[in-house]
């Protein structure tokens, strides 16, 4: 793969730009998922010999693997890496749990396959860490108590983070837009957005 | 009845031991140091470092992964499965289902009475789309997911009915052998109803709707097995592990020491996690089967189809009142859907219209009935903000029948004693006066109904505000609770506690009630939590009890520490141990401060290593009730043509009881507020009647929940904070329910206010409104 390549999703960061880009494959997908479906064809079978090696760059770490064409991104960082602070949550672009930085913009790590991230700057929660220490985002969340079950909180600090590295003194509206595709059922929003206003000063 | 549905709710499945009285009743708290701080949380690096190990997050060696195939119809028998070709397929190591006798046990549920019902783990008649009809391990995911594909399952596909209100149409297929009722359909009545409208100036009669909601927590349902020779261990994303450990054991015939179910974290519940499923069952099974852990996590769209819900209600409320703001009577019709299987579809949707205010003659007759889709469970305060969306709407138009300020009229009709509970119960605290008032001045309530009396336009958009309450009809715990706390020689402590942290902050108030009585820092506590192999019986975390049962059990256990670590002092310090008194990690004598030691350096506790504290929590009050109350202010603006909604800002004030933590505490508030507008303008669950009975909207693009963007980022939060030394020994009452019950119908109040339409039917979105809107206009 070319190197600087974009990826695909170009820059994805907010749910609703997101949706409006992929609303045809994700269709596609919901129309695949239907339960227990018999369906007629046979599922083609990856076999070993199918498999592809890959190099990823994570936390500027360079991870060489063997990986099923299909596996996404979010698999492997979670399932084969261990890097579990990346979560997942629908695997189709809805719920933002999964979200990392790819070359400092954030996306949905479900909705890239491993392959597709070669040669590309992929960042996880757990490389905002500087050693044992939080950065400023993880310590502005920590302390304005920004989550409560803490299960959309590295998507939501992966959006935040993201969001500053490219408005680092963002607006209300903005900080609002920036963790938009980011889903928290637990209605930890206002804190969320007092973090990220905490965090821009701190930075 | 109430009784009964309480214990259904809370306690279903889990065995229930005496609650031990504690040894000496302590005396509340005058002025606290700690408790009440806006304290981060003590677990706050794991979850934002990403540290913390989920259930979904553990990986062991050898781990394979599971997958459950459901069946796609709402009505069917299955007659056949063909699981030939799946079991040939790359990585798969297991394949069962209702053929496989070994691995299809005994599944009970209970029935509407409590009564225990035998179906099966993969019960050949499927009631809704969604039902197990067999499950897969293989060695990724993907695989697992493949071989699903190559499950060959004959169906007998049979008619359906998924509309609730026709259930018990005549011609409507049978879910279950008695036909389609859950039960019988309940009446309560107090007074004389005919005669109570005969009184009343005025007499309003409205029918409101409510759609079903989904609880879509964050992470998916499910858990990690795995058995060490004829031990089981089970990770679960669980708001209760005690409840999963005891089906489990009864499903697959182990003895409960033999099952250890661990929950450290969870990605949340809302109530959805409370019970135990199938997919706990089937990965022990399919563990036990290849030998191998099994991690079982759903996807997202079967927690759409078989997870539970909040049901859809339809409730008709007729109200009387007289000019001078005195309710008369009330009647109210509903009707609920438990889903396939008995599950409340009607439970405490009557609560609010029995209790919240003073009202001689009420009539209330709700009725349960099954449908083709997935059971209920219970959702974030059951039954409760359904009932508030019709109650407090009433009061809206029933104060503006009498030309009345809304909130004057409810402040009219304040009880100080229930009027639902057997006997008549006062309450141990009421603050619901102070949340109307208090609320109304921080809100600037006066100021604004005035400003949109007199002008509501601005631009395009309408303005106006609204006020809502409520009350939760469970604010106390209950036990069985126990706690085990450990000082050790260096002065740090363990705190064993069997209960959950869903994500209210849990751990933390518990870390801070110990160091309110030991005099030490919270960050000195090391808490051990959520198993049932290491940490004491704890039940369900739900019902917003958590903190009102384990707090005073954590209380007793610290203060058992604090007299036992005293009564070694007193040897050292030559003094006697009620002399004595405790402050930042040393021992000082009361009335000569200056005479000091630190914890450390008392010899008994050096020689001994630890001193161990046994808490319980005490009996409730039983001559009076426990009760949460609340009260909720928005500002909306709603766009005069396209229908759109603005909620501007929220104000929601609220007698919980003391504060036990100001941080987590204003969170709950604004994380039920934004729950509650989910329920106001965006969630429904849409199943397709006429065609297929399928749900249509399985997925979050559409069931939509609240966004960052649809909420508004000017929340306020105001504690009514009167301790309530009587419900229990730290005087806090539950929360976590309380603060996403009224909002909802706060939301369509501010509407009403803005723009002169009752929108009685949730979700209120643009869609809703500006047919609304555009009907307002033609009938002028």
């Amino acid at each position: 793969m070319a190197k600087n390549k974009k990826p695909h999703r170009g820059k994805g960061v907010t749910r609703r730009e997101f949706m409006t880009n992929v609303s045809a494959g994700a269709v596609a997908v919901a129309a695949a998922g239907t339960l227990g479906a018999k369906d007629a064809e046979a599922t083609a079978v990856i076999k070993p010999e199918d498999m592809v090696t890959i190099d990823l760059q994570i936390n500027q770490r360079r991870h060489r693997l063997l990986v099923e064409p299909r596996w996404s991104l979010l698999f492997v960082i979670r399932e084969k890496l261990g890097l579990t602070a990346t979560k997942f949550g629908c695997e189709r672009g809805e719920c933002g749990s999964c979200t990392v930085l790819v070359n400092d913009v954030p996306l949905y790590a479900c909705m890239m396959l491993a392959m597709e991230a070669q040669d590309l700057k992929i960042t996880t929660l757990e490389g905002l860490m500087q050693g044992e220490a939080l950065g400023p985002v993880q310590k502005a969340f920590l302390e304005q108590d920004a989550y409560q079950c803490g299960y959309c909180t590295s998507g939501q600090i992966m959006a935040a983070e993201g969001l500053l590295r490219k408005q680092p003194h963002p607006s209300i509206e903005e900080i609002q837009t920036g963790v938009s595709g980011n889903l928290c059922r637990c209605g930890a929003y206002p804190h969320i957005f007092k973090a990220i206003a905490q965090a821009a000063k701190a930075r | 009845m109430d009784t009964k549905k309480e214990e259904l709710y809370f306690v279903h499945n889990t065995p229930v031991p005496e609650t031990p009285a504690p040894g000496q009743k302590p005396e509340p708290w005058q002025q606290t140091q700690m408790v009440g701080q806006r304290r981060a949380r003590v677990d706050g690096y794991e979850r934002v470092s990403g540290t913390a190990a989920y259930p979904s997050d553990v990986i062991l060696p050898k781990m394979l992964y599971a997958a459950i195939l459901r069946c796609p119809h709402p009505h069917a028998t299955v007659k056949k499965v063909d699981t030939s070709a799946a079991v040939k397929m790359p990585g798969v190591h297991a394949v069962i289902s209702g053929m496989t006798p070994a691995t299809n046990p005994v599944w009970n549920y209970r029935t509407w009475e409590g009564h225990l019902k035998k179906s099966k783990l993969f019960d050949p008649h499927c009631r809704f789309e969604g039902d197990t009809v067999a499950a897969v391990a293989a060695e990724t995911p993907y695989q697992a997911q493949d071989a699903l594909r190559n499950i060959d399952v004959t169906y007998d596909v049979l008619p359906y009915v998924s509309d609730y209100r026709k259930a018990l149409d005549t011609g409507t297929p049978n879910i279950h052998a008695e036909g389609n009722q859950v039960g019988q359909p309940q009446t309560q009545e107090r007074g004389d109803v005919a005669q109570g409208f005969a009184e009343a100036d005025v007499v309003l009669e409205e029918t409101y709707y409510t759609a079903c909601e989904i609880h879509t927590p964050l992470e998916l349902h499910g858990c990690l097995a795995n058995w060490d020779g004829d031990r089981l261990t089970v990770w679960e994303s669980t708001q209760g592990v005690y409840a999963v450990q005891a089906t489990i054991a009864e499903v697959l015939e182990l003895p409960l020491s033999k099952v250890r179910v661990i929950g450290h974290y969870m990605g949340g519940g809302f109530g959805s996690k409370g019970d135990t499923s199938k997919y706990s069952i089937i990965a022990a099974l399919l563990a036990q089967k290849t030998g191998r852990p099994v991690k079982l996590f759903l996807t997202r769209e079967e927690t759409y189809l078989a997870t539970g819900n909040r049901p859809s209600s339809h409730m008709t409320l007729k109200a009387g009142v007289k000019k001078d703001g005195r309710l008369t009577a009330m009647e109210f019709t509903a009707i609920g859907a438990s889903g396939a299987y008995p599950a409340g579809g009607t439970s405490l949707l009557d609560w609010l219209i029995k209790d919240l205010y003073t009202c001689p003659n009420v009539r209330t007759h709700t009725t349960d009935v099954y449908i083709n889709a997935g059971p209920a469970r219970p959702f974030r305060a059951p039954g409760h903000p359904q009932c508030a969306w019709a109650l407090e709407q009433m009061m809206d138009a029933l104060a503006e029948a009498i030309a009345m300020d809304p909130i004057k009229l409810r402040l009219q009709n304040i009880p100080d004693f229930s009027q639902a509970r057997p006997g008549n119960p006062p309450y141990t605290t009421t603050g619901y006066k102070q949340c109307l008032e208090e609320g109304a001045t921080q809100f600037g309530w006066q100021q604004l109904r005035k400003k949109y009396a007199a002008n509501k336009k601005d631009g395009n958009w309408l303005r106006g505000v609204g006020v809502a309450g409520s009350s939760w009809f469970l604010g106390n715990g209950f036990g069985p609770a126990t706690i085990i706390l450990k000082l050790y020689a260096d002065g740090s402590v363990n705190l064993n506690m069997g209960a959950s942290d869903i994500g209210t902050g849990t751990k933390t108030i518990m870390a801070m009630v110990v160091a309110e009585e030991l005099g030490i820092k919270p960050e000195a506590i090391q808490i051990e939590h959520a198993d049932t192999g290491t940490t004491q019986f704890a039940s369900v975390s739900g019902g917003s009890k958590t903190v009102p049962t384990e707090a005073p059990a954590v209380r007793d256990a610290a203060i058992t520490v604090k007299r036992r670590l005293l009564e070694m002092a007193a040897e050292d310090l030559k003094s006697k141990p009620t002399d004595l008194s405790l402050k930042n990690g040393k021992v000082f004598i009361k009335n000569n401060p200056s005479k000091a030691m630190p914890i450390t350096a008392v010899a008994k506790l050096k020689q001994h290593h630890v001193i161990v504290g046994v808490g319980n929590r005490g009996p409730r009050p039983t001559d009076k009730t426990v009760i949460p109350f609340a009260a909720q202010f928005c500002e909306v603006a709603v766009n005069a043509h396209t229908g759109e909604v603005q909620i501007l800002r929220f104000l929601g004030a609220h007698d919980s009881g003391r504060v036990m933590n100001r941080l987590t505490y204003d969170n709950q508030v604004f994380g039920g507020i934004t729950m509650g507008i989910g329920l106001a303008t965006t969630e429904k669950r849409v199943l397709d009647h006429n065609h297929t009975g399928k749900m249509v909207n399985r997925s979050w693009h559409e069931y939509k929940l609240p966004t960052s963007m649809d909420v508004p980022a000017d929340m306020q939060s105001v504690p009514i904070e009167i301790p309530d030394d009587v419900a229990n020994t730290t005087g806090a009452k539950g929360l976590g329910e309380p603060v996403t019950i009224p909002t909802a119908a706060v939301v369509a109040n501010a509407i009403y206010n803005a723009t002169g339409i009752r929108v009685t039917e949730t979700p209120v979105n643009a869609v809703q409104l500006s047919q609304l809107l555009a009907q307002h206009r033609k009938e002028g």
